[in-house]
């Protein structure tokens, strides 16, 4: 097709310069906002000092929230692949006619309010819920035991959260699967679970690869989950980051933790996707 | 294939189809509990966590709580204008990665899937970092909540339409050319409403994402409330069983496009 030569330029800078000034900018000023001499405030102002110390403070004292919420992400990430799977497969091979309508099923719920479906576990896990109350009667939990304020609600939560964030991808990868691969296998006297094992669960790793990684992101830095379904003892470090910046107002240490998170994640994921081999992610 | 071993085939076939509806079911088991507390009359009683009988009210008052009401109309705007702007934004820059060769296309690319890879809590407090380093610390409103989620909505459409612009069939757009369409026409008459549905989808995405965003708005609102921010303050307190009125309605209308949506595209594209 004919086109003058600066026309891609001219279609890409708004939106350019829109991420250029709103996105990568504030990585910047967030690095500067880690490095604040920590004596400053919102209202007098901050001098950018170099004061690294304030990564190792911040550190040391945030350590357990920043451990668990990797720990929880990780749990939560692990328990979205194994049932998220199962739903893509699902979906994918055994859904027939069925398959747009469950899809936009998976989708749905993820139209509805964030916030409000969280306050709904919450509900559902209520001490005089159901859940508790048939747990109780059979004796599988005590009649003190509770499940919210526990690390069980927070972890279902983030994956009941995250989970379409799972299932989409895979189903995306399952679905581009030859079937005849399959029954090739299933030909060549490859048990079921061989076949499975062998053919089809290496050929959706793009897709285990990329939900495990649009799962677990969000997960760690989420801290809706730890609020309204956990208790103190159940903090990660996004509520640290958010009462750090609202409530206690220590930009520096808000700052050091931020970047911490975000260059433990892109290490992670660098490491992940190395293990992992998939190059055609990006 | 004996019968035995078919039995068992059978069975497992089913079993992984039970697995995943079971799993749908644990999706929608809370959007079930919303719906249902939508109808909970609890005026009487202070316990939010327990169904105490069935009433229209919640839907007839549905605007009593509050500043509830204004939260969602706020949402609503800043949804509308953020959308309007990431899906016209976006929609250009998906056309010049599609359809022209630039320097820095592939950087392009990149810094586009970092959004999406970033969690909200660093990218909320590292922009919430500038404005404050540029001085709008004490102005924080709608200005910043809608400069936030273009911004954020910004990767996704145009990863969206990109998509869409890239199944297309270039042979359509040449063959018009071929009947002497000049470029502008064919632009309007053949490639943008083979778009238009990706360019839809990605308006829809973007309106839901701004819509439902509070981690970074949180951040970067100040005094302003949207609704995410209106159920978070009342979740500390108790929350107004209206509250799950507006968690159904959205949940309904988002159905009802989607599901349009989809009869639509099989309309389109008989099987």
């Amino acid at each position: 097709m004919r086109r003058g030569r600066f026309t891609g330029y001219w279609l890409m800078l708004p939106a350019a310069l829109w991420l250029g000034v709103f996105f990568v900018i504030p990585f910047y000023s967030l690095l500067a906002t880690s490095l604040y001499d920590p004596q400053g405030s919102v209202l007098t102002g901050y001098d950018v000092t170099y004061h690294v110390a304030n990564f190792w403070d911040a550190l040391r004292e945030h350590w357990d929230e920043l451990w668990r919420s990797l720990w929880y992400a990780g749990v939560a990430t692990v328990i979205c692949a194994v049932i998220g799977y199962v739903l893509a497969y699902a979906i994918a091979f055994k859904a027939g006619r069925w398959r747009n309508f469950l899809l936009v099923l998976v989708i749905a719920p993820f139209f509805t309010s964030f916030l409000v479906r969280t306050l709904s576990w919450k509900l559902i896990l209520a001490d005089d819920g159901f859940i508790v109350d048939a747990l109780q009667t059979v004796h599988l939990m005590g009649d003190d035991d509770r499940l919210l304020a526990t690390p069980i609600a927070v972890i279902a939560g983030l994956v009941y959260n995250f989970l379409p964030f799972m299932v989409l991808p895979l189903y995306a990868s399952l679905e581009k699967i030859d079937v005849r691969l399959i029954e090739a296998a299933s030909d060549l006297y490859a048990s079921p679970s061989r076949g499975f094992l062998k053919v089809t669960l290496p050929l959706s790793m793009p897709g285990v690869v990329a939900g495990t990684l649009l799962t677990f992101i969000p997960a760690a830095g989420d801290y809706i989950n730890a609020q309204l379904l956990g208790s103190t003892n159940q903090r990660m470090v996004g509520n640290v980051i958010q009462d750090l910046f609202t409530d206690t107002g220590d930009y520096a240490a808000a700052g050091a933790l931020s970047v911490t998170l975000m260059a433990i994640i892109v290490a992670l994921v660098v490491i992940y996707i190395r293990k992992a081999g998939t190059e055609e992610l990006l | 294939m004996t019968g035995l071993q078919r039995v068992g085939r059978w069975i497992g076939e089913h079993l992984v189809l039970a697995a995943g509806l079971l799993v749908l079911v644990y999706m929608f088991v809370p959007i079930a509990v919303v719906m249902l507390m939508s109808f909970n009359d609890n005026s009487a009683s202070r316990n939010v966590y327990a169904f105490k009988g069935f009433t229209f009210d919640n839907w007839a008052n549905v605007c009593q709580p509050d500043g509830m009401c204004e939260a969602v109309l706020r949402s609503v705007g800043i949804g509308l204008a953020a959308t309007l702007v990431a899906t016209i934004l976006g929609t250009l820059a998906a056309f010049a990665l599609v359809r022209h060769d630039f320097r820095g296309r592939s950087a392009m690319n990149t810094i586009i899937f970092l959004p999406m890879a970033s969690p909200e809590i660093v990218m909320g407090s590292s922009l919430l970092a500038l404005f404050v380093s540029a001085g709008f610390g004490g102005k924080l409103g709608l200005v910043t909540i809608f400069i936030a989620h273009v911004m954020f909505c910004l990767s996704f459409v145009i990863v969206t339409v990109k998509a869409r612009l890239a199944g297309l069939d270039g042979n359509l757009e040449e063959a018009a050319m071929d009947l002497y369409a000049s470029e502008a026409t064919t632009f309007w008459r053949i490639t943008f409403p083979l778009v238009f549905p990706g360019i839809a989808a990605a308006a829809l995405l973007s309106f839901s994402l701004s819509f439902d965003d509070f981690i970074i708005t949180n951040l970067n609102a100040g005094q302003t409330v949207t609704f995410p921010m209106y159920v978070w303050g009342v979740s500390q307190r108790g929350v107004p069983m209206q509250v799950n009125v507006i968690g159904t309605i959205m949940f309904l209308i988002s159905l009802t496009i989607v599901i349009g949506n989809m009869l639509a595209a099989r309309r389109k594209q008989p099987a």
